[in-house]
């Protein structure tokens, strides 16, 4: 119970970081990708911001033998640089330069009800879907 | 669309931040839109509880903002095909790569993990060769 509380106090704070940042706005993000012509650095301030208090805390981590409200940590630990790391970062880098919307900002995005949000997540789910599947036939017993 | 006094992204950031860092120090978790996207529709087997309550407050967290601090235009100019196409190779890319913006982005890269470095400085040359070819080559313009 504790920890869900903790997702929604987290979740309220992102989506208010999302909307007042104006990276839940496509246009404002294009325009910081948007190297060679009218460019908005507003996305470079986002995310050093905050990566000051995310660094913080996973400092405070490494002191930390388990987090407050769970058992254990449950942060990757793999550290080699492989090809679907790769690959999908050309195809997310892709995608998300074509629209300007990346998984947070397009669920933050859905309550301006315009339908081309709702067109972008279908697709992203989709596309989620398909990496699944793709998985799930290349080792049938992957989870 | 105008230029966005400077203390909003980092506001903002800041936010995003704080939301992560919370997010790990009392729920053991990374703060991942895309994995937390993939829990709540079953593609992936982390807790759907703490995803719900996440993406959910996101929205509202975003909407809440949006009235009593900061209203941001949502603008998505891009055609049909460029949503569908964008939201499936957002959603596949994610998935495959691992992590998004905020996964690799502010969880990953404040923790110095190699593949989240990697990850977020590929996505981003790769968005920002998209957004050159699609403005600046192909020439289909900003918003």
């Amino acid at each position: 119970m504790r920890q869900l509380l903790v997702a929604i106090l987290a979740g309220l704070l992102f989506g208010a970081g999302l909307a007042i940042s104006d990276m839940i706005n496509p246009a404002r993000v294009l325009a910081f990708l948007d190297v060679s012509g009218q460019w908005d650095p507003s996305l470079a301030l986002v995310m050093g911001g905050a990566l000051i208090p995310s660094a913080i805390a996973y400092l405070i981590r490494r002191k930390m033998g388990a987090p407050v409200c769970e058992a254990r940590f449950h942060v990757p630990t793999r550290n080699d640089i492989d090809r679907p790391l790769v690959l999908g970062a050309v195809l997310f880098g892709i995608g998300w330069g074509l629209v300007g919307l990346c998984p947070g900002p397009a669920i933050a995005g859905l309550i301006s009800l315009q339908w081309e949000s709702g067109v972008f997540v279908l697709a992203m789910l989709a596309g989620m879907t398909a990496h699944r599947l793709r998985m799930h036939s290349a080792d049938p017993a992957s989870r | 669309m105008e230029p966005l006094n400077l203390l909003w992204p980092l506001a903002g950031g800041l936010l995003i931040g704080t939301a992560a860092g919370l997010y790990l120090l009392c729920n053991g978790r990374i703060a991942g839109i895309s994995g937390l996207t993939a829990n709540l529709v079953g593609l992936s087997s982390g807790p759907r509880a703490l995803a719900a309550g996440f993406l959910i407050a996101l929205s509202v967290g975003a909407w809440l903002a949006s009235l009593w601090l900061r209203t941001p235009t949502i603008s998505i100019s891009s055609s049909l095909p460029l949503l569908i196409g964008g939201g499936l190779l957002v959603g596949f890319g994610t998935r495959l790569g691992g992590g998004c913006t905020s996964g690799h982005g502010v969880c990953g890269m404040a923790r110095l993990a190699p593949r989240s470095i990697t990850a977020t400085l590929i996505f981003m040359a790769v968005a920002i060769a998209t957004v050159f070819v699609i403005r600046h080559l192909i020439g289909w313009g900003a918003a």
